[in-house]
């Protein structure tokens, strides 16, 4: 079937499969590779992007869902200067990773988070974060950065 | 100043933050364009004989490459000879699989031992049209009885290798019959720990790419180390120079990506033996069913003493679950049994280990490898005692630590610890926690009879790092005639921040700015010769390797700068500060790094190196854990944790903090709620991450870090490893928490890991036995 997504303000028209999700379409179609695929079953988060501005697990939408609809991935955070985003930002300050591999789909979570609640405690922050797991930070500085960007005044 | 021990965050970051790493998956190499997509077919079954392979169907699939099975192998070399088993000789130094008749081949050939076992390899056009062929491959099963726990397998009623004649494929250690060290003593203690099976859970799972071309096959692996990935690729029959391996950004290892595994062997092989370029990368299910898994022994325990505190024997007989396949011998029980008796100076200590198969998935390596199996048993056990003895549990473990002055000591399990301060750990974190406050809420908790009771639980604890510190780590210094410096390193990273690291060493060395240093490492092509990530050795032997090869750069470069001061060589100095050279008292005359590497042969200077330590590092320190326990549910809910964590001095904040952060988590989740499953037919009942107890950030706190640095003379910058430290401290403070949270409802203690149920079932049977 015939699919027409904006993906990171760009639009992408392509045939595709009905099956297809959209973690593929993203990493396949549009050759988008920040976002990862780390289990299959909504779980671990990594593979999670902003559908419409808010935060989805992209293995588990098919493309066909997101037919029409508008896609940010990590690649289209930062600004068109190169400038990071504040959560990228905070990410690289406060230690925020380490393999890497949870990083894409975190930071979009906590772009997310933050749009809904931009001031959250330290709770809010690890409540809003369950849906995504890393096994290299033990969530320390994940937290940390989420907070810092929050104070640094990311979309207040 | 130096660099040295200052907050220098990542320079790995930005990439991995604006574009995202570059893992296997995400290659676009153009040598694997129109690479086919590897689908595994898996055993379905525990324990079988296989009858037959149908292949046909799926074949006739849309794209559909290939369909392989162990019988299309032909092109590959034959085994190696199988050899006599002998239980009785003396274990392997290095953990390398048992061979012989306990072989694990690549391709299951005529029996499959564990549900997800590799049976044939399907190469499709995508990724869709793999798990749709793969599901048409037809295998006949002639099941056989599984055994799928410890107790199954030593029972002998069913074999995985009939040619053995038993489940059990090892055993070593000491003598642990003799009775006698427990003469005399007046408190003894005797009971059994369970050290459960846990995954290793790298976010990103095992993958490869692989393309064959013009004799020379170049694998892309997701591995902690190319160099010995490209010896065990020689199983395809191609020797070590027609083979080139790379290893991208890798997600996570965490001992499981030591080398690589038979899938991996499989796709290098079908990319030869198909002339087209092959890439596979796992699924979380296959991740599941068929990694390494850690942990899985069991431990009985023996400990005695007087009733003032002082420990006098303790016995450690581990058995060792090692799942389908014995990948590693002995060699991870052999490590708990040299750490048996962790910080104490305890007079007699016997332990020995015995090794079976079950039907389940391989176990290896995992964060700690077989020490942290030792310190959370230790633990348990003084802990254990105090209760027995009717003593605080600090006071226990103050009364026995061995004391600075005893250093270096060699316990009485043969460990040769280098330096440590066990004492000054422990006092850190109970006078920074509030120790005696906390107690104090406890006992006022329990007085009040309140539903949700505080558990304090303390670990100290010391391991073995760079065990193989002999065969050391290889680093190459380029420094460039446009004063640029590019560092060769034989130890990969999967997120430590190794480029971070080794520039600063560079840095600190030679002056030359960190924007100005490149770290290479992972490509076989260029670093032919290296050892990898593993042991906590990286910045010991890795680190000091680059310190080693930039002292040899410094003294080339000294002879090259004497000359074009026409000085004496002795008279040259560096500012390592500014990065320019200079005639000693004359700092008005300067050359740069540019101008002292372009006086070198071809504008370069070069030093290539291998640093070798003679002995290991035993970083150690004391993990405090606060938990509380609802006593109506059995839930756990850890406030806080505590830890002086010592791996002598700390070469860069941010990351020493980073791998403790990171393994203090993994094994508080060990402790809290990691655990492989099988059911008594061997079939995997945590085989997604649904299913399997993966901890978030909703279930832990910020972690209350102390600062504590003892060096070791073992190696020049003094340090020792970090990596597994957090893993190791963790899961035994956790632990004992919890069972000090319900001790005084009569609970003694509770296998890992503390699930609601656990908690809850052993507060209910204590009730009862408390009531008849």
């Amino acid at each position: 079937m015939k699919v027409e997504l904006t993906v990171n303000g760009k639009e992408i028209t392509a045939d595709v499969e009905d099956r297809m999700l959209l973690v593929h379409f993203l990493r396949d179609t549009a050759d988008l590779t920040a976002t990862n695929i780390g289990c299959e079953t909504t779980s671990c988060g990594a593979c999670t992007v902003l559908l419409d501005g808010e935060s989805v697990k992209s293995c588990t939408v098919l493309a066909a869902q997101a037919d029409g609809r508008s896609v940010t991935t990590l690649e289209g955070l930062a600004s068109d200067t190169g400038e990071m985003h504040p959560v990228q930002k905070a990410f690289h300050e406060e230690h925020g990773l380490q393999c890497g591999f949870c990083t894409p789909g975190m930071v979009m979570a906590i772009v997310s988070l933050l749009k809904e609640n931009p001031s959250p405690t330290e709770a809010e922050v690890r409540t809003g974060l369950e849906g995504n797991i890393c096994r290299c930070t033990g969530y320390h500085n994940i937290v940390r950065a989420a907070l810092a960007a929050a104070s640094s005044g990311v979309n207040k | 100043m130096s660099i040295l021990g200052t907050r220098v965050i990542r320079t790995e970051d930005p990439r991995l933050l604006t574009a995202g790493g570059v893992y296997v998956d995400d290659l676009r190499e153009p040598e694997l364009t129109g690479a086919a997509r590897a689908t595994f077919v898996r055993s379905t079954v525990a324990h079988a004989l296989i009858t037959g392979i149908d292949t046909s169907e799926a074949l006739a699939q849309p794209g559909v490459v290939a369909v392989l099975t162990a019988a299309d192998m032909t092109d590959m070399p034959p085994p190696p000879p199988a050899e006599e088993p002998n239980p009785d000789a003396p274990p392997a130094e290095g953990p390398v699989p048992l061979g012989g008749k306990w072989s694990e081949p690549l391709l299951a050939v005529d029996r499959v031992r564990f549900v997800g076992e590799p049976v044939a390899i399907v190469l499709t056009d995508s990724t869709y049209q793999g798990e749709d062929a793969a599901e048409l491959v037809s295998v006949d099963y002639e099941q056989l009885p599984a055994v799928s726990s410890i107790d199954a397998a030593l029972a002998d009623d069913s074999l995985l290798f009939p040619d053995a004649g038993t489940n059990m494929c090892t055993r070593g250690g000491r003598d642990v019959s003799d009775d006698s060290i427990f003469d005399g003593c007046e408190v003894v203690v005797e009971g059994d720990v369970l050290n459960q099976r846990v995954a290793c859970l790298p976010m990103e799972g095992r993958a490869t790419a692989a393309v064959f071309a013009g004799g020379k096959l170049t694998v892309w692996a997701s591995t902690q180390n190319a160099q010995l990935s490209r010896l065990i690729f020689t199983a395809i029959g191609l020797p070590p120079d027609a083979i080139r391996v790379v290893a991208p950004d890798v997600g996570g290892g965490f001992g499981a990506k030591i080398g690589v595994d038979r899938e991996q062997i499989v796709v290098a092989w079908a990319a030869k033996h198909t002339g087209r370029p092959v890439r596979w990368v796992e699924t979380r299910n296959e991740n599941l069913l068929a990694m390494t898994q850690g942990r899985a022994q069991r431990h009985h325990i023996k400990i005695g003493g007087d009733r003032d505190g002082k420990i006098r024997a303790y016995r450690l007989e581990v058995i060792q679950d090692t799942g389908a396949y014995p990948r590693m011998s002995g060699f991870l029980p052999m490590l708990t049994n040299l750490m048996a008796p962790g910080v104490y100076d305890i007079p007699a200590v016997q332990a020995d280990y015995r090794v079976v198969v079950t039907n389940t998935a391989p176990i290896a390596a995992y964060r700690g490898a077989g020490r942290p199996e030792a310190a959370a048993t230790i633990e348990r056990a003084v802990d254990w005692f105090a209760a027995a003895a009717g003593l605080d549990p600090a006071e226990v473990r103050k009364a026995n630590f061995i004391p600075p002055d005893k250093f270096p000591f060699v316990t009485k399990s043969g460990a040769p610890y280098d330096t440590g301060e066990y004492e000054a750990a422990l006092i850190k974190v109970l006078e920074a926690s509030g120790y005696d406050q906390l107690r104090a809420e406890q006992k006022r908790r329990r007085e009040a009879g309140e539903t949700r009771q505080l558990g304090l639980g303390l670990a100290s604890y010391v391991e073995i790092t760079a065990a193989d510190g002999a065969a050391g780590e290889t680093a190459k210094v380029e420094v460039h005639d446009d004063g640029t410096a590019t560092i060769y390193t034989g130890s990969s990273a999967q997120g430590q921040g190794h480029h971070t690291a080794y520039a600063m060493i560079l840095q600190d060395e030679l002056g030359i700015p960190m924007d100005k240093i490149e770290v290479i490492h992972g490509d076989t092509d260029l670093i032919p010769d290296g050892v990898g990530t593993y042991a906590s050795r990286s910045l010991q032997l890795g680190g000091s390797a680059v310190h080693k090869a930039a002292i040899e750069v410094k003294e080339e470069a000294a002879r090259n700068a004497a000359a074009l001061f026409e000085a004496a060589e002795a008279d040259v100095v560096l500012d390592a500060d500014t990065g320019t050279w200079h005639i000693a008292g004359d700092p008005d005359k300067s050359l740069t790094w540019a101008q002292v590497a372009e006086q070198a042969d071809g504008g370069l200077i070069v030093a290539n190196v291998r640093f070798t330590a003679d002995r290991p590092t035993f970083p150690f320190g004391t993990h405090l854990s606060v938990v509380e326990v609802d006593t109506e549910t059995g839930k756990v809910t850890l406030l806080r944790h505590i830890t002086a964590d010592d791996a002598g001095p700390v070469l860069n904040p941010i990351l020493l903090e980073g791998q403790r952060h990171g393994g203090i988590a993994q094994g508080a989740a060990q402790a809290l709620v990691e655990e492989v499953l099988y059911d008594t037919d061997g079939n995997p009942l945590t085989s997604t991450l649904a299913d399997y107890g993966a901890i978030t950030a909703a279930e832990l706190p910020s972690f209350e870090l102390l600062t504590s640095e003892t060096p070791t003379p073992v190696n020049p910058l003094g340090v020792k490893g970090i990596g597994e430290a957090g893993t190791i401290g963790s899961t035994p403070a956790v632990h004992n928490a919890v069972v000090d949270a319900v001790s005084h409802l009569g609970v003694r203690h509770i296998d890992m890991p503390m699930t609601p149920e656990h908690v809850w079932t052993a507060i209910s049977e204590a009730q009862k036995a408390s009531a008849k």
